[in-house]
């Protein structure tokens, strides 16, 4: 996607602050629980890297996370966020209810993994998502 | 025609201001919204969940459902975005561009 030729600079900083930005995006998933942050925003951070890598680098980054990659993870993501709500239903307890998720554990720590998980799973489906939508506007999908 | 459309507009933003008297003051203790559940939150959300940000415990844990529409919400957004926007090559490799599609419907040019 860049026009003409390429700008080593563009290419460079690109590389270099793609992972800083997917560490850091990281951290806001998995630390929802102590400051602002969590799956939404952390999502849209991890959208962004890859949108900056497919606006720097064009095609090349297909290789890196595929086109129809952004779809897969928010249709995974969806999907392990509904299995999630189901699996205290088989225990007892109502749909997303993760106090009941596994009987022998005590419910505080289900409640605190079942929101750390809830977090993670909303990251994996925003960060397709968005991916996804950005690839339909500027090529139109798989073609 | 253009005149009717500015007196409405005029007349919902001024009932919405009326309307804005009868609003509790900005951190009122005493409003509906401060009294019902957001206490039981305040107090409980550390013991409940172990999770000291109370933003993320009524997120995903109190209102996980309310949570879980909004992610399926997003994925909606997506799918809709790609059925609209698609493009795909049929066994003859002729690409199908929704541009086209849309003026064969007979709704194409602006």
């Amino acid at each position: 996607m860049t026009s003409r030729y390429d700008s080593v600079f563009l290419d460079v900083v690109s590389r270099a602050v793609v992972p800083l930005i997917q560490i850091f995006a990281l951290y806001v998933v998995t630390h929802g629980h102590y400051d602002p942050g969590g799956g939404f925003q952390g999502g849209v951070m991890l959208a962004a890297s890859i949108i900056l890598l497919r606006v720097a680098q064009g095609e090349e980054s297909y290789e890196r996370f595929s086109r129809s990659a952004g779809l897969y993870l928010a249709a995974v993501g969806a999907l392990a966020f509904c299995l999630l709500g189901f699996l205290p239903q088989l225990f007892g307890g109502n749909f997303l209810e993760y106090g009941y998720a596994i009987p022998p554990m005590e419910a505080v720590e289900l409640r605190y993994w079942g929101i750390f998980f809830a977090e993670v799973f909303i990251g994996f489906l925003v960060w397709g998502a968005l991916v996804a939508i950005y690839d339909a506007l500027t090529t139109g999908g798989y073609e | 025609m253009r005149l009717a459309g500015v007196i409405l507009i005029a007349m919902v933003a001024g009932f919405l201001m009326w309307a804005t008297r009868d609003l509790p003051l900005r951190g009122d203790p005493q409003s509906p919204a401060s009294t019902h559940v957001s206490v039981y939150y305040i107090e409980n959300a550390l013991v409940d969940s172990k999770t000291p940000n109370m933003v993320t415990a009524v997120l995903a844990d109190y209102r996980g459902f309310d949570t879980f529409g909004e992610a399926v919400v997003v994925v909606a957004a997506a799918l809709s975005c790609l059925l609209i926007l698609l493009r795909r090559r049929d066994d003859e490799g002729v690409v199908d561009d929704p541009d086209e599609r849309r003026h064969a419907m007979g709704r194409g040019d602006p």
